[in-house]
């Protein structure tokens, strides 16, 4: 890579290195990649052994960016060695949480370095076909994504015998059709076989039971992205950036009641308020803020009263009570009606619930209902415990995360806004006997 | 009932999977391509095409929401109703469109031009409120900008059919 070369942090602010969306334009294109050095951090991956490139990402600290935080390289040595089974990689661009629209940006951009990661990550786990998972709506990032694939495979990065290397890997994009539960990791590979997309009871984990029955991993886009950089800079490098449990930079999508929304890419650790007020501009018509949500809809809300000192990584949101997730922080003004909010949220995960733990079918459904009584003012303050009871009767029975994903919001939004939520309830009924 | 041109797909797509029955999303999407929506009849072509039972067919058409089950407008407008849309007005441009198009969320127009829907989360959260409108999004939506697509899409603007090239597989047929 001669000086000139821009991608993987190589130029630029070392306190804010842009790693997986440079500021480089036409990216996109595979001449433009190239020139900035992509492709290269491939072949120096090639030229390592494999146990060396999974040994190097575990030892940069780098964790998923898909919403749980798991450590990655830990993740890619539970792949078992040694096994005549065909091995699988997924790629989850199934982005449906609400609030996260990150990896979108990723796909338009910079298809190259995510297409780039996957070879890597394949190379490392001894992978023969990497499967990319997006979600049926991003037609045009499909497309952007197919064409950087075609390109790649045009000069020899994918295929038989990869970049003069004896290592031939295959990689193919499956679009998904509308199902939010086909992010989940187990529904995503039902989808993959060409089922409806009904989580896998785990135990057997992926790596050792995945996709057709075969050891397979599930990485994010924004995970998978970050690998180039961390093969072409070493772990020590990106164990540096940010946050020294949850390293790196991170895509945080701001939404909501903002002057200025949009995806930022910020070291992990950057505090909330920076990038609400900073970044994102401050909040419209300056007003206070009631509620935030750090990372996608189903993270428990922070208040706005609360957002001091608050930074954005794994383990700093976990000492407030939240959570990452998928960085997509929903910002609510004071003016916010919270329980047409919750409506909203609760809609949704009953609209997305696939129907087969009884406490997630029927709970999400009875909370929808019930917050709909309260809109339509026919609420009343018990009705708050009446929730908070089904959410705990969901969270935690049922076979997969999207239970946990209903219930959280419910249960801590209660928690931390009882006076709130109490008020409207009563003004609601007010509205309704007036009428 | 498949174009040749679509039976060719089809087998293109077989060769991206171990099984036949994991080629039901993608050959579902051919379908809908071709006929703009799944039909029980088309179900029972697929089912034979891939030797895949029918009732599975069935299970992935029920399950996945962006398979039609019926036939829809030329235009279908996808309003995105979640979170970060609805704190930006999305309710507003729901109810904006239901006044300009004459329908209820749910239903097509008499001229079989437009049929309106509601949606979840479409990641375009950052330029809510938004919706899509058969493979493109359109974002940062006011009523004016609603009007003026419309406007378009009545004109035979903005239609896309054209351009709806297959998702590319060169990577297979260079392979041959």
């Amino acid at each position: 890579m001669d000086s000139n070369s821009r991608l993987f942090a190589q130029n630029g602010d070392p306190a804010f290195p842009k790693i997986v969306l440079p500021d480089i334009p036409d990216l996109s294109r595979i001449e433009v990649y190239e020139a900035n050095g992509g492709y290269s951090a491939l072949k120096k991956a090639l030229g390592m052994a494999p146990e060396a490139v999974t040994d190097e990402v575990k030892k940069s600290g780098l964790r998923g960016r898909g919403g749980a935080a798991f450590p990655t390289g830990l993740k890619w040595t539970f792949m078992p060695k040694g096994t005549e089974k065909p091995k699988y990689l997924a790629i989850n661009a199934d982005e449906s949480e609400p609030g996260s629209f990150k990896d979108r940006q990723i796909l338009e951009y910079n298809p190259h370095q995510l297409v780039e990661g996957i070879l890597i990550a394949s190379y490392a786990m001894g992978i023969t076909s990497a499967y990319i998972y997006i979600r049926g709506e991003y037609y045009k990032w499909m497309m952007i994504l197919q064409g950087a694939i075609d390109e790649a495979f045009s000069r020899g990065y994918i295929g038989d015998n990869i970049a003069g290397s004896n290592y031939s890997v295959n990689v193919y994009v499956h679009r998904g059709a509308g199902a939010y539960i086909c992010g989940e990791e187990s529904g995503l590979m039902e989808s993959i076989e060409g089922k409806r997309g009904y989580p896998r009871v785990k135990p057997p984990f992926p790596a050792q039971n995945g996709l057709w029955g075969n050891p397979t991993t599930i990485n994010n886009v924004e995970t998978i992205t970050n690998v180039p950089a961390i093969i072409w800079n070493g772990a020590e490098w990106f164990s540096k950036i940010g946050a020294s449990k949850h390293p790196g930079t991170l895509l945080f999508g701001v939404s909501g009641h903002v002057k200025n929304p949009g995806v930022f890419e910020l070291p992990s650790g950057t505090l909330l308020t920076e990038i609400i007020y900073n970044y994102a501009g401050g909040v419209i018509g300056d007003k206070k803020i009631k509620m935030v949500i750090p990372g996608g809809s189903s993270m428990p809300p922070i208040r706005g009263d609360q957002l001091d000192g608050v930074k954005m990584d794994a383990d700093s949101l976990r000492t407030v009570g939240s959570a990452i997730g998928t960085g997509g922080v929903i910002v609510m003004d004071e003016d916010t009606d919270l329980t047409s909010v919750l409506l909203r949220v609760a809609k949704f995960y009953w609209h997305e619930s696939c129907g087969q733990c009884t406490p997630c079918r029927e709970g999400t459904g009875w909370i929808r209902k019930i917050l709909q009584r309260i809109c339509d003012g026919g609420g009343k303050t018990e009705d708050l415990d009446l929730l908070n009871r089904i959410a705990n009767n969901i969270e935690g029975n049922t076979i997969c995360a999207l239970g946990d994903a209903a219930a959280w919001p419910i249960k801590f939004t209660i928690q931390r806004f009882r006076n709130e939520l109490e008020e409207e309830i009563l003004s609601k009924a007010r509205a309704k006997s007036a009428a | 009932m498949f174009t040749e041109e679509n039976l060719r797909k089809v087998e293109e797509i077989k060769k991206r999977y171990p099984t036949a029955k994991a080629a039901v999303l993608p050959v579902l999407w051919v379908a809908q391509e071709q006929f703009g929506w799944i039909s029980e009849e088309v179900m029972h072509y697929i089912a034979d095409l891939l030797g895949v039972p029918f009732s599975h067919i069935l299970g992935v058409v029920t399950f996945y929401t962006m398979y039609n089950r019926r036939p829809v407008g030329k235009y279908h407008v996808q309003v995105c109703a979640n979170v970060s849309c609805m704190l930006r007005g999305a309710d507003n441009m729901v109810e904006h469109l239901e006044k300009r198009l004459g329908v209820k969320v749910g239903q097509t127009t008499p001229d079989k031009l437009f049929t309106l829907s509601e949606v979840e989360c479409l990641g375009s959260c950052g330029t809510a409120p938004m919706m899509q409108v058969n493979d493109d999004y359109y974002e940062g939506l006011t009523f004016d900008k609603i009007d003026r697509l419309l406007e378009q899409f009545r004109d035979g603007k903005g239609d896309h059919e054209g351009k709806r090239a297959e998702i590319r597989t060169q990577n297979e047929e260079s392979k041959g």
